[in-house]
């Protein structure tokens, strides 16, 4: 039976709140590593796809989809949003907490996002394609990412028949996709390299077997705060597990690198160092107003400064949590009201005061 | 993967260019290459390049234009242009003319990875929903209601017909028979 359509009860001001799991600051590599995700393409076989879909065809889609999903996802429960009937506001919320696209946010007509409890598995539904299903996971850990979208997969796959073709694989809108639909990705924090400018050789590298070296919020965008997005480009002609070793492989490397810098730099430039995270400091809890990207600048040597043992009483999953709190949505939903960029400029520096008043310079 | 050398598309054609007896080769999307090819001085004979562009309009014309896909109706220009297929039956459509893309972006033209649990659709039975859905769709807003409920009729009889192929759970190991 299709279930009514979705009222949003999912309530964005509690979620605004709290953090997802993926931020907790724990897991493999966690002083590197952000998260892990691993997201599938997949069609609704027998029907169009979404550009080529009229609008009743992609409500239907939903409702299949919903359908097939329920109201548990491994034992979590699960909040089905309408994408439709949500204000921008909310849907860029969801965008700056990595459980949807900035194309599903911005998209029009039947839409929707399943997110589980712990936001550890969200399901975009009529996006580029009809399901983009995904798992995000805190520190490195693609396997345990890849064995839950794949159950995932095969949960939704019994009762919804996927558009595949024997030769070409899952079907998908783009044919970047086709084959396996999967994007393994990996968020890795790089300030070291980036100061250094090695970075430029993290992207050689990276090219160099055909992957992907992107922004904090996918394609097209900006590296803020050295958060840098490694993941795969090729779906077809490899297996997942394939694909998924590659990534892990040059992701191992990157890591390895990083912590050589960073090392290298507290031996060499520790006073330099030292004074950048302080400067850092010094701004986050003092200034009256400042923007989104000089926070995440300045985050971002704090962060560094946490791992290298340069700031006492400040934890990993608060500054990542930081990170997020302080983009212009969650700002303003845990203010309480739509402020204007100057506004938000000062509530922001109000409310990073706030948060790292108890912490203190090592 | 190849990508052009003047844009961020995937190369499809690779051109060997001789200058002063060095060879080079140069990567370059459809586009780019017909630019490529076209580049030459108006006082310089045709050259092999400049009758390679013609003929490439030719082709392009006489192998994409005409086809569209039954289904969608989108054609491969129209594909070209924005990147996206309009439906799960554009791949066996322009199967052609999509597999040099494929080699280009992918490695290789074979899925290698999972597969779905329960027997596939055909790909014939998901062109035919398609097209049902749309006729159904367009007798809806004609007002056409008898059509529309035929058309209802026929879209669940093959949704039912796909389903009682489904398996079930076949990767699941069997339990043991029970003594008997």
């Amino acid at each position: 039976m299709i279930p009514e359509r979705p009222d949003n009860s999912f309530c964005m001001a509690e979620l605004a709140r709290t953090s997802g799991e993926w931020l907790r600051g724990d897991g493999p590599e966690s002083d590197i590593v952000i998260s892990s995700r691993v997201r599938l393409a997949r069609n609704v076989a027998g029907f169009a796809f979404v550009t080529r879909a009229s609008a009743d065809a992609r409500f239907q889609i939903v409702q299949i989809v919903k359908s097939a999903i329920q109201h548990e996802i491994q034992n979590r429960p699960v909040h089905h949003v309408n994408l439709e009937s949500l204000s921008a506001l909310d849907g860029q919320m969801l965008m700056e907490r990595q459980l949807i696209s900035r194309e599903l946010a911005r998209g029009d007509g039947p839409r929707a996002v399943a997110i589980s409890e712990g936001e550890r598995h969200s399901v975009m539904i009529n996006e580029e394609d009809h399901l983009r299903i995904q798992v995000l996971h805190s520190g490195f850990a693609l396997d345990d990412c890849w064995m839950e979208c794949d159950a995932l997969d095969d949960q939704i796959e019994e009762a919804v028949p996927f558009a595949f073709h024997p030769q070409l694989g899952y079907l998908t809108a783009c044919p970047t996709n086709v084959g396996t639909g999967i994007r393994v990705s990996v968020m890795v924090h790089l300030p070291a390299l980036r100061l250094t400018r090695e970075i430029q050789k993290v992207h050689q590298a990276a090219q160099k077997i055909n992957l992907a070296v992107r922004g904090l919020y996918g394609e097209g965008s900006q590296a803020m705060g050295d958060f840098y997005q490694i993941s795969n480009q090729v779906t077809l002609g490899k297996s997942e597990q394939q694909l998924i070793t590659e990534v892990k492989e040059v992701v191992s490397n990157i890591i390895g690198w990083e912590r050589r810098v960073r090392d290298l730099l507290v031996r060499d430039k520790r006073a330099e160092l030292h004074d950048q995270v302080a400067r850092a400091f010094g701004v986050l809890t003092s200034a009256r107003s400042i923007s989104s990207e000089e926070t995440m600048h300045l985050l971002s040597s704090l962060r560094m400064g946490i791992q290298q043992g340069l700031i006492d009483n400040l934890d990993l999953a608060t500054v990542n949590e930081l990170f997020i709190h302080t983009q212009p949505a969650h700002l303003q939903t845990l203010h309480g009201e739509p402020l204007e960029t100057a506004e938000r400029n000062n509530v922001r520096a109000n409310y990073l005061r706030k948060r790292l008043n108890s912490s203190s310079l090592g | 993967m190849k990508k052009c050398r003047r844009c961020t598309k995937p190369a499809t054609l690779h051109v060997t260019e001789i200058r002063e007896g060095e060879a080079a080769i140069v990567h370059l999307c459809d586009t780019c290459a017909k630019e490529y090819l076209e580049q030459r001085p108006d006082d310089t004979p045709p050259t092999i390049g400049s009758d390679l562009a013609s003929k490439l309009d030719e082709l392009i014309g006489a192998v994409h234009s005409p086809a569209s896909c039954p289904n969608c109706g989108i054609s491969f220009n129209e594909f070209r242009d924005s990147g996206r297929f309009g439906c799960s039956q554009d791949y066996p459509e322009f199967l052609a003319e999509l597999l040099p893309l494929l080699e280009n972006i992918h490695e290789g033209v074979e899925h290698k990875g999972k597969r779905p649990r329960s027997t596939v659709v055909g790909t014939q039975e998901q062109g035919q929903l398609i097209q049902l859905r749309n006729a159904q769709r367009n007798a809806i807003e004609q007002e056409d209601y008898e059509t529309a409920a035929r058309l209802r009729d026929e879209i669940v009889a093959i949704e039912n017909a796909v389903r009682e192929e489904k398996p079930k759970k076949t990767r699941k190991k069997k339990k043991p028979a029970a003594p008997e």
